[in-house]
């Protein structure tokens, strides 16, 4: 029966009426997978994973640990930022693992150095006038190639009737040719230091962080985060209430292009080589990230928030298996148990949800 | 200013050679309730489409508040004061109220952003209580996705858009049809509502007991033509109904028919 004769035109806030953040859930879930691994820990290692075990006065944590599980999840939790959002408008992004190799290959072509230990650099792939230019040139030329499969992305989701898997499905195959045709299959190697910098020590992290506040702001304030979640929730009412949906959507994969374009800087910065099979299945682990925090394949739900929180549990995850001593195959065992179990915890969540209101 | 607040002369809508809609002549007051009633496939619903700017009239002219319009689509028809709630509810369920009552128009700060310009979510929020109470909309809590509300409520949400945005004439197409009996009279408390504040409205309805409890003229649709403009006190159901399947035709209407 419906309730629609009580409350009082919106004005008072019922609190037992509001909604319970899936935010919370997630985390919640993060919690729980630490402290498994804490118990087994402990049981079998006789060591803490997150705690410092070795009695030290001056910390709580391992250091170390926390720094290795943020670092590892960093890079493609910046592409999972972009990620989330094309779900969030019932989309989806299998291209950007392979914009990540193609992105890679070319701004490392003009982020190269001259002289390799005095002599001429055997990697050089444009030769002389490439070579030693200021590190902005291959950051731009990183975000440019990103935007630009992006773009590509969008113009054929938005504008055409070819649905997102297809088209990005096209993009995935066609940007890792392009990967492997740049120079070859032959790695590009041998950055300026200054290019170096960018993906040196912690600042994947920083970087990782910076841009997941800048885009839970941009979601959750700006007409653009609105109409994000309006065109996933119903894109005919969207449609009906003055969007310009197409538009909107080629915004949202140009945005999700651009961040694949910069995670490929930094992880070619971090590993000062850049290779044509970089990427590989990135595009797969952003999608995990994103529906283990909560982001719904059926568009309109989720948050920039939870698919950090997801790329955290992955993180988690992976430290924990390596801390166990256990190989990577029970990993991905894991992993691909959790991403079904995650979605089918949601959806009975949103059943139960409807069922009570 | 013009004491109808819509007029059509002459409105004519062909579907290739299906003729739609036919010469409709229709005028409505300032303030004043009609309701548009007739059989499926009598034209009902190409007559507000043709008005909203949903789909373009064949022939006619349409003088909305005084001067001839042109709707491109239904946002034009929207911004020049028409508000039509849909019989499909263009609504997302996955938003908040004001959220979805100012889907498209969102009020907003620091514009030079473009895209990225900031929601003034706090003058929504007020906007929207002040449409809420005007209606009498009661809703539990107004920051509720609507996903989890029910029909009824999101019907009237759908229906607080129209106060809250000043609108010049709303129009329903079978606002009730999918709604219980409880959902159904709040709907109607909010009809009446309109009434008192003196909204112009056209509601197009089945539902025989609703439309002589709103409305102050009846219009009968059959075949694409207008074939009855009756003033409540002037007819009953039975009369009506007469009207709808071809029994009696309006004697001004002798012609047409």
């Amino acid at each position: 029966m419906s309730d629609t004769s009580e409350g009082t035109g919106g004005l008072s806030y019922d609190k037992s009426k509001r909604q319970w953040p899936n935010e919370l859930n997630v985390l919640a879930a993060l919690i729980l997978i630490i402290v498994i691994f804490e118990i087994l820990g402990a049981i079998f290692m006789q060591q803490s994973l997150l705690f410092d075990s070795r009695d030290r006065f001056d910390s709580i944590f391992n250091e170390a640990r926390l720094r290795i599980i943020i670092i590892q999840v960093a890079i493609i939790g910046i592409i999972a930022i972009g990620v989330t959002q094309v779900i969030i408008t019932a989309g989806i992004d299998l291209s950007s693992g392979s914009v990540v190799g193609a992105t890679a290959m070319i701004a490392m072509s003009f982020a190269q150095v001259a002289e390799v230990s005095g002599n001429p650099n055997p990697k050089a792939i444009f030769g002389d006038w490439a070579l030693d230019l200021p590190v902005i040139i291959p950051v731009l030329v990183g975000l440019g190639v990103g935007l630009t499969a992006g773009a590509i992305n969008g113009l054929i989701v938005a504008y055409s009737r070819i649905p997102p898997f297809i088209a990005t499905l096209g993009m995935m195959l066609f940007a890792r040719g392009v990967a492997q045709w740049w120079s070859l299959g032959n790695p590009v190697s041998f950055p300026t230091d200054a290019y170096a910098v960018i993906g040196s020590g912690m600042n994947p992290v920083f970087i990782f962080l910076g841009l997941a506040l800048l885009f839970h702001f941009i979601m959750n304030y700006t007409v653009y985060g609105k109409h994000t979640y309006a065109i996933g929730s119903n894109e005919a009412a969207a449609r009906m209430s003055g969007i310009n949906v197409p538009r909107h959507l080629m915004l949202v994969y140009m945005i999700a292009g651009a961040l694949a374009g910069l995670a490929a800087v930094i992880l070619t910065s971090k590993n000062l080589t850049a290779q044509s099979g970089m990427g590989l299945s990135y595009e797969l682990e952003a999608i995990a990230m994103a529906v283990i925090g909560g982001v719904s394949l059926f568009g309109g739900r989720g948050s920039i928030i939870g698919t950090v929180i997801g790329a955290l549990i992955i993180g988690v995850i992976t430290s924990g298996f390596t801390f166990l001593r256990l190989g990577a195959f029970y990993q991905e065992m894991v992993l691909g148990m959790i991403i079904v179990g995650a979605v089918a915890l949601d959806q009975w969540q949103q059943k139960r949800a409807a069922a009570r209101s | 200013m013009s004491e109808y607040i819509l007029e059509t002369k002459g409105l004519t809508k062909h579907y290739g050679g299906v003729h739609a809609l036919v010469d409709a002549n229709f005028t409505l007051e300032r303030g004043e309730h009609v309701a548009i009633m007739g059989d499926n496939g009598a034209g009902k619903s190409t007559f507000v489409r043709q008005i909203t700017g949903v789909e373009q009239r064949t022939r006619g002219d349409v003088i909305f508040d005084g001067a001839p319009v042109n709707f491109a689509g239904p946002l034009d028809a929207r911004e020049a004061g028409i508000e039509t709630v849909f019989q499909t509810l263009a609504l997302a369920d996955h938003l908040n109220v004001p959220d979805n009552l100012f889907l498209g128009r969102e009020k907003t700060k620091f514009n030079w952003l473009g895209p990225f310009r900031l929601l003034d979510y706090k003058s929504m929020r007020e906007d929207t209580m002040a449409g809420l109470v005007k209606t009498g909309v009661k809703i539990p809590n107004i920051k509720n996705s609507i996903a989890n509300m029910s029909g009824g409520q999101r019907q009237c949400v759908a229906i607080a858009r129209t106060a809250t945005f000043a609108s010049k004439l709303t129009i329903m197409d079978e606002p009730t049809a999918a709604l219980g009996v409880q959902e159904t009279a709040q709907v109607e408390n909010i009809i009446r509502t309109l009434k008192e504040q003196g909204e112009s409205l056209i509601l197009v309805s089945h539902n025989m007991r609703q439309v002589f409890e709103l409305v102050d003229r009846i219009i009968v649709f059959r075949r694409g033509r207008m074939v009855a403009n009756l003033r409540k006190e002037d007819t009953n159901g039975e009369d009506v109904v007469s009207y709808i399947t071809g029994a009696k035709t309006g004697a001004e209407f002798e012609g047409a028919a």
